[in-house]
């Protein structure tokens, strides 16, 4: 039984996790506990500052930061915060995807620049990104360059990474009948490479955008670029606890945002296709 | 129908399994795996379970190895009832690439489950060693069981199952997924273990020939909801090979005998002489779609569960 | 009648010496051959730059031993910076691996905790820094926190996706065997769950080395954060450079370390895979 990779099986749908057949529990009262498990969090975060476990001076109750959450909401200087933030993400993880798509391509398909590549990548992969920051302070001071600086490096080696194993991942049947059958080289990344290293393209976006937005917010929090960031650090020297936290969750919330836009992409544009992949651990 | 197996020197049997019933309950419906099986076992024996496949056999071992609680009915080893796993029993599974741990070695998988039955050292090294040996795989204890050939695998499988000194041992298709000449091999050595230790061996399988091969005794079950349609007691010599048994007209006569039965099985479910099968579909109108047998075992696709 | 199967050889063609020779200086080429080129290329460019942004390579080195080598900073500023790295990276794997097994072991506790765990995952660690100054202060505990606060995350769902994975023939042949409590916790369940464990420690570990040197660049007198920032702020632009290459490799050496510590606990599940690759029938 080989896990055909040029024969397309029937387009996998959302990947069922493997359980036992005839499992009991229906999906509704998984959603139903979550849900209750969400709000015991609330609660928790309610009662814990009222019954002066911990200050509320440090820790508001839930519902005075649900009030300062509103209040943001009716804040202009609020909403152009929150577009800023998403202009760094969005502008960095563009450059990035296109950077890793270009760069991992040329690499993966090219043997040779891909084994005298490969040591630099791995080293340059882990150096964190945020010691970059000073570097970025000095070139662009507290502005959207900055911000981008760090994203795209942060979020370039997710793609570039994923697109390396996508390209590795190719089915070396196929390849070889690829060549016997005298393909060109664009048909080949056209008809092959390209569909087999899609998935792993689309979970480096994943990656690279949960990354980005991190990235993005840490910028604006150190180097004080306008943003989501800054207006935390804002709160926070001010004394506006609740705003702080309010601010948080909306980071929060807006990471989640991100996380299901990117989930989303990942299975409309795999929908039709031969398989949904998961993400290679080197 | 002779299913009472008690043994003749009148000790009563290791294994009774009694008015065994087991219904899956989906979200939307109810299927009925195992209607009603009643049979024992006999201490010392090698009794194969033979059926067309989706014949709830894997129903049936999962109940008798007490994974799986049945609906009504009981099992009982050694005059207990089988409320969850119980100490004097082992199992050999169908997918010996998924039953061993893929993180130890050879010699580590056959020990753990001996440290857990708190054996000291030097006695576990002992088993260890000979239960090895007796599968003659006792060069490679340091390999890990993913080095091995399929038939490799599953000796290691064996070897922890007798190393642990069962009182009864289980297996289910054990040997399904392996080659035909390595198939033969495990069956002679399935035959020669049971001889040397006088283990009670319950074997599954959907293969006649193997299970007449092998067994003194092969029930034959129906297709699901599973009964017992017949028990056939194999009266080959104790000395079995390969080729002469397999040859001889013996052999041939017991493998038609059963092979009639299977053949009647892939069509009913369900005796309709038992008063349990009063409630049911009419006998035979069942068509022979194997598939919808909740054969737990044989939905499991070979998934390559470290990739996630 | 003798079972025909024998241990598959690992696949090693021992080649002729020559070949042996002529591969293993390729080899050399290919790791080093790239970055000594970069290295050489940076040297020369920089060489006689006036530009106050970039120094000459050949200056960045010379101070380099002057800044970390013969001072008391490995002891003042790396080593704190370590210890609290450490610390914290600590609390996360013990607590990231307990609380993962146990979300993991059960159906109903991790429908209960699925929704609070992705939220919270999805806050980007570094708002938390002004959090946790509120409690903890400016001290090493705020900073073990916050890095604990990021690392946790990554852990805890890796080891939960491991612990929901555990293979179901495995888990029936545990019981089967009587194979209960302690043992099953460790022979089986993390054990299995490992190489997703280590996933997220790599994920961590990234984070963070991010983390430890936001928090001392927030609020520190010493580490190697703090040093870098305050480089930048007296416009001591050649030490600044001498931090980032010091956190550059410090993130490459403990990726390799991290690296090391994987190669020995999963050794058994790359080759594993790797004779899947090979064997395609299973």
């Amino acid at each position: 039984m080989t896990p055909a990779a040029t024969v397309p099986p029937p387009a996998a749908t959302a990947p069922v996790p493997a359980g036992r057949s005839g499992g009991t529990g229906p999906r509704g009262g998984n959603a139903l506990l979550g849900l209750l498990g969400f709000a015991t969090f609330l609660a928790v975060l309610e009662v814990v500052p009222r019954s002066g476990l911990v200050s509320a001076n440090y820790l508001p109750p839930t519902s005075r930061i649900a009030g300062a959450l509103a209040e943001l909401l009716g804040e202009g200087r609020f909403w152009t915060a929150v577009a800023d933030t998403l202009r760094g993400w969005f502008l960095g993880l563009a450059i990035a995807v296109a950077l890793g798509v270009v760069v991992g391509f040329v690499l993966g398909t090219v043997p040779v620049l891909r084994e005298f590549t490969a040591s630099t990548i791995e080293f340059l992969r882990p150096i964190p990104s945020v010691a970059l920051i000073p570097l970025a302070v000095l070139l662009f001071g507290s502005e959207l360059g900055s911000v981008l600086l760090l994203v795209v490096y942060a979020a370039f080696w997710q793609v570039l990474v994923q697109v390396l194993y996508g390209v590795r991942d190719v089915d070396p049947v196929a390849r070889d009948t690829a060549y016997t059958f005298g393909l060109s080289r664009w048909t080949r990344i056209r008809h092959l490479l390209w569909p087999t290293a899609l998935p792993y393209l689309l979970t480096g976006i994943r990656l690279a955008a949960a990354v980005a937005l991190i990235l993005a917010i840490t910028a604006e929090l150190i180097i004080g670029a306008p943003g989501l960031g800054n207006e935390i650090n804002r709160a926070q020297s001010g004394g506006a606890v609740d705003s702080m936290y309010a601010l948080i969750i909306v980071t929060g919330l807006l990471g989640v945002a991100v996380n299901g836009l990117a989930r989303r992409l990942e299975r409309a544009v795999l929908s039709w296709h031969p398989s949904v992949r998961g993400e290679e651990t080197p | 129908m002779n299913a009472t197996g008690i043994s003749p020197d009148g000790a009563g049997p290791l294994l009774d399994v009694r008015a065994l019933r087991k219904v899956y309950t989906g979200r939307n419906r109810s299927v009925e795996a195992v209607r009603d099986l009643t049979f024992s076992v006999g201490a010392g024996d090698l009794v194969c379970v033979v059926g067309p496949s989706g014949a709830g056999k894997t129903t049936l071992l999962r109940c008798i190895a007490g994974l799986l609680a049945p609906t009504s009915g009981e099992v009982v080893l050694e005059g207990a009832a089988v409320q969850g796993p119980p100490p004097g029993m082992a199992v050999v599974f169908q997918e010996y690439g998924r039953s061993l741990f893929p993180w130890m070695t050879v010699q580590q998988n056959v020990e753990l489950p001996l440290k857990q039955k708190k054996l000291p050292r030097a006695r576990r090294l002992e088993l260890v060693r000979n239960s090895l040996d007796a599968v003659g795989l006792g060069d490679v204890p340091a390999a890990y069981p993913w080095q091995l050939s399929g038939g490799m695998q599953q000796r290691v499988a064996l070897a922890r199952a007798v190393a642990y000194e069962p009182h009864i041992l289980l297996m289910d298709e054990p040997f399904a997924a392996v080659d035909a000449q390595t198939r033969a091999d495990l069956e002679d050595l399935v035959r020669s273990l049971w001889q040397r230790l006088g283990v009670t061996i319950l074997f599954v399988t959907h293969d006649i020939d193997e299970a007449v091969y092998l067994g003194q005794r092969v029930l034959v079950l129906s297709s699901s909801p599973t009964v017992v349609l017949d028990d056939v007691a194999i009266d080959l010599p104790a000395e079995r090979d390969q080729l002469g048994t397999r040859s001889s007209a013996r052999f041939a006569e017991l493998r038609a005998q059963v092979f009639g039965q299977v053949q009647r099985a892939k069509h009913q479910s369900g005796a309709p002489d038992h008063q349990s099968g009063a409630q049911g579909q009419p006998a035979g109108s069942r068509p022979a779609d194997t598939g919808t047998g909740p054969e737990t075992t044989e939905d499991r696709q070979p998934t390559d569960a470290g990739s996630r | 009648m003798s079972a025909h199967s024998t241990v598959r050889p690992g696949r090693r063609s021992p080649g002729a010496a020559v070949g042996t020779v002529a591969r293993v200086l390729r080899w050399i080429a290919a790791v080093l051959g790239l970055p000594v080129a970069l290295l050489a290329l940076w040297w020369v460019l920089s060489a006689d730059s006036e530009t106050f942004y970039l120094p000459p390579l050949a200056e960045i080195l010379a101070a380099f031993d002057d800044v970390w080598l013969r001072s008391d900073r490995l002891r003042a500023d790396v080593l704190p910076s370590l210890l609290r790295l450490s610390a914290g990276f600590g609390l996360a794997v013990v607590l990231g691996v307990g609380l993962g097994v146990l979300i993991g072991s059960f159906r109903r506790v991790r429908a209960f905790c699925e929704p609070v765990l992705e939220f919270l995952r999805a806050v980007p660690p570094p708002v938390l820094v002004p959090v946790l100054m509120l409690f903890a202060g400016f001290g090493n505990t705020m900073k073990v926190l916050v890095v604990l606060s990021g690392c946790v995350w990554p852990i805890l769902l890796n080891t939960v996706e491991g612990v929901r994975a555990v293979d179901e023939v495995l888990t029936d042949t545990c019981r089967c065997y009587g194979i209960r409590g302690p043992a099953r916790l460790w022979h089986l369940v993390v054990r299995s769950a490992s190489p997703q464990i280590v996933t997220g420690l790599r994920q961590a570990l990234s984070v963070g080395i991010i983390l430890m040197v936001i928090s001392e660049m927030f609020a520190a007198n010493n580490g190697l954060g703090f040093s870098i920032i305050q480089f930048q702020r007296t416009f001591a632009v050649t030490n600044m450079w001498t931090g980032i290459l010091l956190l550059g490799l410090l993130g490459f050496l403990l990726a390799v370390l991290l690296r090391l510590f994987e190669r020995r606990a999963l050794h058994w599940y790359s080759g594993l895979r790797q004779f899947q690759r090979n064997d395609g029938h299973r």
